[in-house]
């Protein structure tokens, strides 16, 4: 499995999805994923992920309104998943409950009439690479979630497809083993240099997951990009929202100063100035880590708040402040060992440039 | 555990109950390897009366294997796809059809020979052969059959595992044969030992749709009781419960692993 599969674009052009009850899982989508990229699918449940994933493995079909799927130059439009070539763990993993573990695996070299010594000598190298050796023999209701997981991947990836999804795979582990898995698998998908379509609502697992991400909402694509530019350029509140928490200030832009509802200032940046005219309404999102908290000097005009709790999480203080506006808490990450007991009065300060304006 | 009075005031009922049942069914046993039941066990034991039911009526006990072979062999290659497809839809028709195939359970067996007598007896040929009864026994055990399928493809979601062999490139019979028909061996295994047990004790269809050519055992054992010497139709009926004893028996073990596993 050193060798690399011959990877595939795979592009989706103007797909829909309405279900038979009328639900619209899906509105007019494009999306490319690139030849040997792992892109990840992100959005709260029900925003039509798995559905999207669906589409692409072949399981489910797109409306009929002239909107294509293509591997590489192949349209598959109108492709099964049996014809697709694409590799899928599912989940809940799907595995056969009738098969062990090494049957489970090889399941998918005997449908396709694979030689006995070859399928003898990939299984070899599954377990191996997978590390389950020791249990291929036991029936899979023996196993843990992580090993049902290896032996999922496992039988998904020793047909060499050219496509491979992944269900949110890790959604039914424990916090320890996931975040030790998902590098693991992160490195497989790259070893292996396939495309792969990677479902999954956690922001953190997408983020060390993902070539880019796309943030889905409501059955369309949010945002696409790198996880950097979707937290630091989010371009919307939604995709703000939803990766990793967010401040938001609202108020008249005055003297290229955004003035709160409780008369406290922001001064704005150059940048920020241009794209806003004077006494317009405007909303701009600051991230937690950026605010830093300091003491009082100049009551009248520092932007200012009131301590209402502080939660110690090791690796930082979480600080949430009232009264910064008349509604709605500043949240603030502190990384200094600092106590905040609450009802202090603390001002806030940032870079003008963390300042992140929200469009639309 | 302490026992109380109440323990075993219901172990004597439940005991009561039992021997109402049981006793019967022994005595009847016993006569038919009595010399004679009028005189009672100390006229001593024979199998006189067994090597003469075997004479007179061992061809009622082949048809009656035959029938139930049969039977259950049509119930598992039309039942299992029948119960496949009820699960995999999501038509409302799927209840219509359940309400359907339930309904020869709940209509008396003589109105439905007389309709399956209505529409088939005038070909005489079919009407005077084994595989007229063999239409009546399909009828009443095919739900049996489907419900025992159905109950376990619904305990367990196929549609993702077959979803995953598709996923690894198995054709619709692939997976049928692959991953459906072995995960429901269980439900399958229970409808063919029901279906054995109910095409052989069967007597309602099968007396209004036999011939005097298609006696099947309990349609003889109606008439050996009508006939023939007491202790002649207890030995048939001895022979009936050696038939049937091991079927019910292998069908609770079933049930019971079944329990266990769940
Ligand atoms: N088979 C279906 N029939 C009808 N509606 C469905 C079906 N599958 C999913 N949906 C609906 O489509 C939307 C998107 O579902 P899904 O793609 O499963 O979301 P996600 O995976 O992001 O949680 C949801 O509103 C869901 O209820
Ligand atoms: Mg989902």
């Amino acid at each position: 499995m050193t060798d690399k599969t011959n990877s595939v674009e795979i592009t989706l052009k103007n797909i829909t999805k309405t279900f038979s009850d009328g639900t619209l899982a899906l509105k007019p989508t494009d999306l490319t994923i690139k030849a040997e990229e792992i892109l990840v699918l992100l959005g709260p449940s029900g925003c039509g992920k798995t559905t999207t994933l669906r589409l692409i493995a072949g399981l489910e079909f797109a409306d009929s309104n002239g909107g294509s799927i293509n591997f590489g130059d192949k349209n598959v439009t109108e492709l099964p998943i049996e014809k697709r070539k694409v590799g899928m763990v599912f989940q809940s993993y799907a595995l056969f409950p009738n098969m062990n573990v090494s049957e489970n695996i090889v399941y998918g070299l005997k449908v396709r009439g694979i030689d006995t010594a070859v399928i003898d000598h990939k299984l070899a190298e599954m377990l191996k690479m997978f590390d389950l050796e020791k249990y291929a023999k036991r029936g899979v209701h023996q196993l843990s979630g992580g090993q049902r997981q290896r032996v999922a991947l496992a039988r998904a990836i020793i047909t060499e497809p050219d496509v491979l999804l992944l269900d949110e795979p890790l959604s039914a582990l424990d916090a320890l083993l996931k975040a030790r898995l998902r590098g693991d698998i992160r490195t497989l998908l790259k070893s292996l240099g396939i495309t792969a379509v990677y479902v999954t609502h956690d922001q953190e697992e997408a983020m060390a997951m993902g070539d880019r991400i796309a943030v889905l909402d409501h059955g369309e694509i949010a945002q696409i990009g790198s996880a950097k530019e979707i937290y630091l350029q989010p371009k919307n509140a939604f995709v703000a929202d939803f990766i990793g928490q967010m401040n938001r200030f609202e108020g008249n832009v005055i003297d290229a100063q955004l003035v709160l509802n409780t008369g406290k200032k922001i001064p704005l940046s150059s940048e920020a100035l241009a794209s806003s005219n004077a006494n317009e309404t405007l909303s701009m999102m600051l991230r937690p880590e950026d605010i830093r908290l300091t003491k009082v000097t100049d009551e009248q005009h520092a932007l200012t708040g009131i301590v209402s709790s502080s939660v110690f999480l090791g690796d930082r203080t979480r600080v949430t402040l009232e009264k910064v506006q008349k509604e709605g808490k500043v949240i603030v990450d502190c990384f200094q060992r600092i106590e905040y007991p609450s009802g202090q009065i603390v001002a806030l300060s940032f870079e003008s440039k963390h300042l992140i304006p929200l469009q639309g | 555990m302490k026992k109380d009075k109440y323990f075993y005031m219901q172990l004597l009922f439940t005991l009561a109950v039992c021997s109402f049942l049981i006793v019967p069914v022994v005595m009847s046993a016993v006569a038919g390897v009595t010399n004679n039941y009028f005189v009672g066990i100390k006229s001593g034991f024979t199998l006189r009366w067994v090597e003469q039911v075997w004479m007179l009526y061992s061809d009622t006990i082949w048809l009656t294997m035959k029938i139930a072979l049969a039977t259950t062999m049509i119930n598992v290659i039309v039942g299992v796809p029948c119960a496949y497809v009820m699960a995999s839809s999501k038509s409302r028709w799927v209840s219509v059809f359940d309400e359907l195939l339930t309904l020869p359970i709940a209509i008396p067996g003589m109105a439905i020979s007389l309709g399956i007598i209505s529409v088939y007896g005038g070909f005489s040929d079919f009407r005077s052969s084994w595989f007229f009864i063999l239409i009546g026994h399909v009828i009443f055990t095919l739900p049996f059959m489907v419900k025992s399928v159905l109950a376990v493809l619904q305990s367990f979601n196929f549609k993702v595992l077959e979803e995953g062999a598709a996923s690894l490139g198995a054709s619709f019979w692939r997976r049928f044969f692959d991953v459906i028909i072995p995960n429901c061996k269980a439900g399958i295994v229970a409808g063919m030992l029901m279906t054995l047990t109910l095409s052989i004790g069967e007597f309602n269809l099968t007396w209004m749709l036999h011939t005097p050519l298609t006696k099947t055992l309990p349609v003889g054992l109606a008439d050996s009781y009508a006939s023939m010497r007491f202790e002649v139709s207890s030995a048939y009926t001895l022979i009936f419960l050696c038939l049937i004893l091991p079927l019910l028996v292998l069908a609770q073990m079933l049930n019971n692993k079944k329990v266990q596993n769940n």
